[in-house]
């Protein structure tokens, strides 16, 4: 071992000047990495989010981003941040330009993480048509269930959530019941042994679809003819 | 050491004799969070070797302008440039990568084996031999994530590479894929190794005594 007095004494301004070097050596190769990354990561987030939007709406073929805010919809295309106050959402068109269907992001804690997923609603008939998972920690064979259990997806062919007469809230909040007690059409049957998980999904449509909801409903006519 | 390694010397230490994994026991964070999948960890692997060889040449080449006083500012720095580098290259290869390795790409910038090769290695040593060196360190560590991950994978999910091996039939094995089987599966390749190891040096002492006898 060295004592403190084996090392050189170094002037400060050699040393301020290495800092210096460094640091300016490496902000240039962080800002060139980020300029040459930047088209093809956001090409790549782009096709992501278009091939989750279209495994909710079989039938879209185009996605369009949007803010709904107390005062209406809005373009959000481009913008990263989802500003206060507001919900982003994604309208989905098909071949021929006509509306195929809403999708919106849903999330909840579950048993590990933060389950986000994403869920297709259908502004017509006011039912949720699909789900898809953005991403999750759940446990494998357990909790990841969600993915697969037909059963436990069948309640999402057409969940209701419909609003109320005054469009300010759901009229009937979505819920997540137990195994083989779903009675009405907002119910969720949840997955035996995975109840944690299926209740995660539940809350995350709930709480998505009670503050986008009645922000969008009144304005979807604004989005079949924005295309 | 009388004579400088050769660059074969260099590479082949952290391949096999210093193995960053099994020898050496470094950089565990990653080792037991992501082995889940063979591609995950020769991701990560790969990752990780790059972040390695690139931050070692060019601590190396940097190495008389960086005074003693200010190195393991100067190093960290460098390390988590190349970690940034790593970090976006991959967001632009595969989304679906980047959120199975999730945070523990950033985290690469806190795995020791960096910093202690920076260290103990490229700040001493010229440019090419550091730079064999930390791609054998790094190779070497792909080569220990891949062991621990490829048994994960067959055990807890009957797959390997993603290749299903067993039929229907087959119920996997789900521990193996949730954090305690990473630990089993470490310690039983590190039992493996220790017993490899301890046999090869009981022979070698067995040889030298016989040699004994005999003079």
């Amino acid at each position: 071992m060295s004592t403190p007095n084996d090392i050189p004494t170094t002037p400060g301004g050699k040393m301020v000047f290495a800092l210096g070097l460094v640091a300016t050596i490496c902000g240039v190769i962080i800002v060139g990495i980020f300029q040459v990354t930047l088209a093809p990561v956001n090409a790549n987030k782009k096709l992501a989010l278009e091939r989750q939007v279209f495994k909710v709406l079989p039938n879209a073929k185009t996605v369009v981003d949007y803010f709904a805010t107390d005062s209406g919809i809005e373009s959000a295309d481009g913008k990263e941040t989802t500003p206060a106050g507001a919900v982003r959402f994604y309208a989905a068109y098909a071949a021929d330009g006509s509306l195929a269907g809403i999708a919106a992001e849903a999330s909840s804690a579950g048993y590990a993480d933060q389950v986000r997923i994403l869920y297709g609603y259908d502004p017509v008939k006011q039912v949720i048509s699909g789900i898809g998972v953005i991403s999750m920690r759940e446990t494998p064979g357990i909790g990841d269930k969600i993915l697969v259990d037909k059963d436990f997806l069948h309640n999402f062919e057409a969940l209701d959530v419909s609003l109320s007469q005054d469009l300010k809230l759901l009229a009937n909040a979505v819920k997540t019941v137990k195994h083989g007690s779903k009675q009405s059409p907002w119910e969720i049957d949840a997955i035996a042994g995975a109840t944690v998980t299926s209740k995660a999904v539940g809350r995350g449509i709930n709480a998505s679809a009670q503050a986008l909801l009645p922000k969008l409903y009144p304005h979807v006519e604004q989005l079949r003819s924005a295309k | 050491m009388s004579q400088a390694p050769s660059n074969f010397d260099e590479f082949m230490e952290g391949l096999w004799k210093q193995n960053p994994v099994f020898v050496m026991v470094l950089g565990m964070c990653p080792t037991m969070a992501i082995t889940v999948s063979a591609v995950n960890s020769i991701s990560m692997g790969l990752a990780t070797t790059f972040v390695l060889s690139a931050s070692c040449l060019l601590i190396s080449l940097l190495r008389s302008a960086i005074p003693k006083q200010v190195r393991i500012a100067s190093y960290i720095v460098i390390i988590a440039t190349f970690v940034t580098v790593v970090d976006y290259a991959i967001q632009a290869i595969s989304l679906d990568l980047y959120e199975a390795l999730g945070a523990y790409i950033k985290l690469i910038v806190a795995n020791c084996l960096l910093l202690g090769r920076a260290e103990a290695h490229a700040a001493k040593n010229p440019p090419m031999a550091s730079l064999w060196n930390a791609t054998g360190m790094g190779l070497g560590f792909t080569f220990g994530l891949l062991c621990i991950g490829g048994v994960r994978e067959i055990l807890g999910a009957g797959k390997f590479f993603g290749i299903a091996l067993f039929g229907d039939h087959f119920q996997p094995w789900v521990v193996m894929v949730l954090p305690p089987g990473g630990f089993f599966i470490m310690a039983v390749w590190l039992i493996v190794f220790a017993a490899w190891r301890s046999r090869k040096q009981r022979a070698s002492a067995d040889h030298a005594s016989t040699e004994e006898a005999k003079a």
